[in-house]
């Protein structure tokens, strides 16, 4: 299911040059994962608080103190593993990646090296409406720094003086590194949506990108088209969010092929998207790179994990967004851009499964809904992509919170397809429920908005009218086509706008035609 | 009664027969803790007013008529770099020098609990990094024996307050001998457990791989008593190990007939002085009088322990020591005026030669392109080292060794030459290496100098060890010989 083979795009062929150079990117992805205690203590996770209060010796590092592994973490590095199709490494173990930093305690960060959890998986993504294999080389832990604070100033430069907050050492990560198989910026943003969804789906991080829990860094290179190696590269740092890393992107791209243009050589270096000032500025060149000296940490013993461990947390994998994203298409037959945009967000997709069952058309992987079904699974699809997306953005609202209920959503729209409201009365139904949370038909009852069907009181509202406008009358008669919009509207005005305005148009003609 | 030369089961025996209190304990061996330290050195902290206050708790219990354990109100030493919680732990380092760690090392916990009175803290090689204590960072511990000799190190303060009084028992830590060598010199009982037989919780690390606390004492059955105290698995040590722990005194009294000891030819090749070998030898001796097989066996990877262990040791302890930064406690520059000269001067003022040597030697084995050649290739010689033992355990039940190639040596006589320093350790450290038990036990004197015998087991066969060190005991009774003070 959604598994099935995609061939790798053969970009010389299908894309456009219209750029000189080839891109070549990979990314790395830091994602904080979503334990309630940190990765080698019992300190909390939770995000803020106090400076320096979510802190115990182990996670500051004191003199004396040993790191213990918390197990929950192996847990959901072995899910996002599994849930990347990584294979998950019967041994592993941590290492030390030593270096100095004021936000470091121990001068060290305990983190995986040439034994990772996991490697060799791969994600589908679709950029430019094709569908394209991402390779993952590897996934793995390590714990998070502190922060520092700098006193009078945003940066370092500029500080009088610097405080640490060590909350955050120790907080449990797991770092994803692709293959150097994105060749655009388009499918750099495709990769890291459809990887924060799959974490997303399996819940091992919150993908808070705004609190720092889903962090990006990417290594870019170009090449001439046609070239076999690789360009030289520059990896980038500090970028929090989709805007950030397109910009950075943009940026760097432009950045390099001037170089390479004019050419000179690029430098292998790091360099930091600054959002500020929207460029990328270097921070250290290879030259200067930290000689890390990695080695096995002692105060840990190698992390052995069995067949049965593995099986058992395949077991808790939900089901991912492609996999969705192609049941949402083969059942509802909703169309590809629709199921795209409601399994970006799993809230959403969420919510949509529950609409879908209340309003009776849930049926399982595999089949398919009756036309009925699709019918009303478009009318969904359209008020989740439309109004829902709209009104809960106005308010900064996630699917998760909507104050309508898929269930009371449903209620709406089956008033709509009885017909006891009309589209323009369920805009106003839909935004008292929005407000209030009622359901659709309370709110129809409350504010007497029920639809008049009733041909009999119509035809007296509209004679009452013509009545009352000769004129207007004459002017229809004298083949005037503006008048018969007046008397709509004055008919509906009359109303309440409850009444059926196809009736309206049609009762109108035949009193018309009659005068 | 002279209440500074008896044991803690015999201290304990006077406790339950309410023939002193530990109040009187205390206070004796405060008397005597103060009357020696001009002379000693073995305190870099002493804790008397804490151990009083402790002592009157025991006091109250044996009053009650509650039962106290067998460490209960027995004063005892902690070797200074173990966390003790309220009271400053050092390291015998400048860098640390006011460092008041907020918790228990989980010995520490233990011995609480147990009821042991912490007399104080023991002066020791800076960060347990060296042979004689003389590279401490405050000042030099002296040998009881001869007080113009070293007590050995890095234990040496631990050491020498058992030997000389001060302590009834102590703790250590031994990265390459650091309690066997020093008990050698001292004259005392130092055993190295298993690695992950003792927590190492709250143990100021220098190579946590190699690492591991024991005890100093006056006899074996004191040694197995604290053994019984400390041993254990603890949730707060990945490397502890989740095993079944024996009764160490459970063997102590039992026959050693039919044990097949292995002496390692290695060992006796040249280099040992003539008088420790004579001691040794006669040693091996009374062990097949009591009813021993003895034989030759080879351990043939002996002579790479020492530069194995010089690379392992100082690559883990150049990461371990790089927190002493002087960004969050302890000692700070006041010289630095940015980030990396804070850095700097910090490790470069508060931390001795001896430290700074390992730290380098660590930093370059390490270092991305000698990896390869140094650090991983010493991993690998380790596993072979280890693999000796296994085979020499095949067909012997322990093996027996000089715990030295010397008696105690002079104040200075090493200090100019580290690579002759480092030798002293040479029987001792391919048994960190091997992560197995070391036991030294005093085997005899030489020119009026203890020698230390040392026997080596297989993992977690500490209670077997002691079984055949206290038949020696008994057999020769030279651990009850102490050092004339004069006070
Ligand atoms: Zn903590």
């Amino acid at each position: 299911m959604g598994n099935e083979m995609i061939e790798t795009m053969d970009r010389d062929e299908t894309m456009e040059r219209e750029f000189d150079f080839e891109i070549v990117m990979g990314i790395e992805v830091h994602a904080e994962l979503h334990t309630k205690s940190k990765i080698f203590c019992g300190c909390t996770t939770e995000f803020g608080g106090e400076q320096n209060t979510h802190v115990c010796p182990v996670c500051l590092g004191l003199p004396g103190v040993l790191p213990v592994l918390n197990r929950q973490v192996v847990n959901y590095a072995m899910k996002a593993g599994l849930a990347l199709n990584c294979e998950i490494a019967e041994f592993s173990k941590f290492d030390r990646k030593n270096y100095f930093y004021p936000d470091l305690p121990k001068a060290y960060q305990i983190s995986q090296y040439d034994l990772p959890i996991a490697k060799d998986g791969h994600i589908e993504i679709e950029a430019g409406g094709k569908k394209k294999r991402i390779g993952i080389t590897r996934v793995h832990m390590e714990e998070d720094a502190g922060k520092l604070v700098h006193g009078g100033a945003a940066n370092l430069a500029g500080a009088e003086y610097s405080l640490a907050d060590y909350n955050r050492t120790g907080v449990p990560l797991i770092e994803i590194v692709s293959e150097p198989d994105i060749r655009s910026i388009e499918e750099a943003i495709a990769y890291l949506g459809q990887l924060k969804a799959i974490l997303e789906y399996t819940e091992v991080s919150d993908c808070k990108m705004e609190q720092g829990s889903l962090r990006c860094d990417a290594n870019v290179s170009l090449r001439p088209w046609g070239q076999k190696e690789f360009g030289v590269r520059a990896e980038l740092k500090n970028m929090n969010s989709f805007k950030a890393l397109q910009r950075a992107l943009e940026y760097e791209i432009e950045r390099q092929a001037e170089i390479l243009r004019e050419g000179g050589a690029v430098v292998q270096e790091t360099r930091m998207w600054d959002e500020a000032k929207g460029m990328t500025i270097s921070l250290r060149s290879k030259e200067e790179a930290h000689d890390y000296r990695y080695f096995p940490d002692p105060d840990l013993v190698p992390l052995v994990i069995s067949r049965e461990w593995v099986d058992k947390v395949r077991q808790t994998l939900p089901e991912l967004p492609q996999a969705r994203r192609v049941r949402l298409v083969q059942s509802y037959g909703l169309p590809e851009y629709d199921a795209g945009i409601i399994v970006g967000s799993k809230a959403m997709a969420d919510y949509f499964d529950a609409a879908c069952a209340a309003y009776a058309i849930a049926v399982p992987a595999g089949t398919e809904a009756d036309s009925k079904g699709q019918e009303r699974a478009k009318q969904i699809s359209n008020y989740l992509m439309g109004e829902l997306t709209r009104f809960l953005n106005a308010s900064e609202k996630g699917f998760q919170d909507s104050p309508i209920s898929p269930d009371n959503l449903v209620g709406l729209l089956r008033l709509l397809e009885e017909g006891t409201i009309s589209t323009k009365i369920a805009k106003t139904v839909f935004e008292e429920m929005f407000a209030t949370g009622k359901a659709a038909k309370t709110v129809v009852e409350e504010k007497g908005l029920v639809q008049i069907s009733d041909e009999g009181a119509i035809a007296a509202v509209i004679r009452d009218i013509l009545a009352a406008n000769p004129a207007v009358v004459a002017d229809y008669k004298a083949g005037k086509e503006k008048a018969m919009g007046f008397l709509v509207g004055q008919a509906m005005k009359a109303t309440k706008g409850k009444a059926n305005p196809g009736l309206v148009n049609k009762l109108l003609k035949e009193e018309l035609a009659k005068m | 009664m002279k209440l500074y030369t008896k044991t803690a089961h015999e201290l304990h025996d006077l406790l339950v027969r309410k023939e002193v209190s530990a109040t009187d304990l205390v206070k004796a061996q405060a008397e005597r803790m103060q009357a020696l330290e001009p002379k000693i050195q073995a305190f870099v902290t002493p804790t008397v007013d804490k151990a009083l206050e402790q002592a009157a708790l025991v006091d109250a219990k044996i009053v009650a008529g509650e039962a106290i354990g067998p460490l209960e109100g027995v004063p005892m030493a902690i070797k200074d770099n173990m966390c003790t919680d309220g009271v400053r732990t050092t390291c015998s380092s400048k860098i640390l020098e006011n460092f008041v760690p907020p918790y228990d090392a989980t010995v520490v916990t233990k011995l609480k609990e147990a009821g042991a009175i912490m007399m104080g803290k023991t002066n020791l090689d800076e960060f347990a990094m060296g042979s004689s204590t003389e590279n401490s960072g405050f000042f030099t511990t002296r040998n009881p024996w001869d007080t113009e000799r070293v007590p050995g190190g890095s234990s040496g303060g631990s050491a020498a307050s058992v030997a000389a009084g001060q302590a009834v028992f102590s703790l250590g830590s031994d990265t390459g001998g650091s309690i066997r060598q020093p008990a050698a010199f001292c004259g005392v009982v130092g055993l190295k457990p298993t690695y992950g037989a003792v927590s190492r919780f709250g143990l100021i690390a220098f190579a946590s791989s190699l690492d591991q606390i024991g005890p100093f004492t006056r006899d074996v059955r004191d040694c197995a008593l604290v053994m019984n105290a400390i041993a254990g698995h603890d949730a707060k040590d990945s490397t502890s190990a989740p095993v079944d722990f024996p009764d160490y005194t459970s063997l102590l009294g039992k026959s050693i007939k039919g044990w097949r000891v292995g002496l390692p030819k290695e060992y006796f090749g040249d280099g040992i002085d003539p008088e420790v070998r004579a001691v040794i030898e006669k040693a091996v001796k009374t062990i097949e009088s009591l009813g021993a097989e003895v034989a030759e066996c080879s351990l043939p990877h002996t002579e790479y322990a020492l530069p194995v262990y010089y690379l392992l040791a100082p690559a883990e302890a150049s990461s371990n020591l790089a927190r002493y930064d002087g960004v969050r406690y302890g000692y700070r520059s006041e010289s630095a005026d940015d980030l990396i000269s804070m850095f700097k001067k910090t490790r470069a003022e508060g931390f001795g030669d001896e430290v700074k040597r390992r730290i380098m030697l660590g930093t370059y084995a390490l270092s991305s392109g000698y990896y390869d050649a140094y650090y991983l290739k010493a991993l690998k010689v380790r596993t072979l080292i280890k693999n000796d033992f296994d085979q020499a355990f095949e067909k012997f039940d322990c093996i027996l060794s000089p715990t030295t190639p010397s008696v105690a040596f002079k104040f200075g006589d090493r200090t100019d030459n580290p690579l002759q320093m480092y030798l002293s350790d040479v029987f001792t450290l391919s048994v960190n290496l091997a992560g197995i038990p070391g036991l030294s036990i005093n085997a005899g004197f030489a020119n009026g100098m203890p020698v230390g015998l040392q026997i080596i087991g297989k993992a977690f066969d500490e209670a077997r060890l002691l079984q055949i060190a206290h038949a020696y005991e008994e057999a020769t009774g030279c651990h009850s010989r102490m050092p004339e003070l004069g006070v």
